[in-house]
């Protein structure tokens, strides 16, 4: 279990790496899938398996092919792969890059140097006690979450909506007479 | 297992956080910079599993589902925003959409 966690992990840090790197679109979303589908094994080899399934289903599966249909409508072409290339100057990302590191290598020095709490053996927390806590002690929250996922399909209806560039001339007609 | 294997989990989630922050620092693509706020909550996700994990309990894995819940309304609003920004500035140039002053 625990070489599947280091080769899981191993291969989610490549393809993200992969992911931040590409210039064309589509391949930086199938390394994301990748990516997703390494971090599900994570989640399985933690004792999270029923969050390994949503991770797969939601992330990899809904999330990915929703941002595909929109690129699908922007009708990319070769030459917005050129011009993405253009736009990834040494000058634009050195500077980030560099202080993301710093940051990260403090991140590692601060998880290598503090003191190890003991923890015991990895326990599956099951998708029964999880189903268990949500609807009881989290129910609100399940309201809420409702509630924005509402929200998200009235706002992405209102702000994705284009301006009616044919109308029919049923339509016309009735707007010419008022 | 032990606590190398808990750590070396947390140490992924923050690789993966810094890989999406340093992405949405340098690209100027807008879709990409989506792409990359998604690693992001992903990573932070999976430090909450970690956490669930350590204790044995399933908040952690709750906490997951509301990400996971506030990541799917976050894209498909983003997206749109995306389109709309798109057929308003024929371009992905997050530069372009600069004339808000906000």
């Amino acid at each position: 279990m625990e070489l599947t966690f280091y080769i899981a992990a191993a291969v989610a840090i490549l393809s993200t790496i992969m992911v931040i790197t590409r210039f064309n679109l589509i391949h930086a979303l199938l390394y994301l899938v990748v990516s997703f589908m390494a971090v599900a094994v994570v989640f399985f080899t933690l004792g999270a398996p029923f969050m390994a399934a949503l991770e797969v289903i939601i992330y990899a599966g809904a999330i990915v092919v929703l941002i595909i249909f929109v690129i699908m409508m922007l009708n990319l072409t070769q030459e917005d792969v050129q011009r993405e290339k253009e736009w990834l100057r040494p000058s634009v990302w050195v500077g980030p890059a560099i202080l993301s590191a710093v940051l990260l290598a403090e991140l590692v020095y601060v998880f290598m140097a503090g003191d190890t709490v003991q923890a015991g053996a990895v326990v599956a927390v099951d998708a029964k006690v999880v189903g268990l806590a949500l609807f009881g002690p989290y129910v609100l929250g399940v309201q809420l979450s409702g509630i924005l996922l509402m929200a998200g399909i009235v706002g992405a209806y209102h702000l994705g909506r284009q301006k009616k560039k044919v109308i029919h001339r049923f339509l016309q007609e009735r707007s010419a007479a008022s | 297992m032990n606590t190398s294997y808990m750590e070396a989990a947390l140490l992924l989630a923050g690789i993966l956080f810094m890989l999406g922050l340093i992405s949405v620092l340098i690209r100027r693509n807008i879709i990409f910079m989506l792409i990359s706020v998604e690693i992001m909550l992903n990573a932070a996700g999976l430090a909450f599993i970690v956490a669930g994990t350590r204790w044995v309990q399933p908040d952690g894995q709750i906490m997951f589902i509301f990400i996971l819940t506030m990541a799917a309304a976050e894209v498909s609003v983003g997206l749109a925003l995306i389109l709309q920004i798109y057929h308003q500035l024929k371009t992905l140039n997050s530069d372009a959409a600069n004339f808000m002053k906000g």
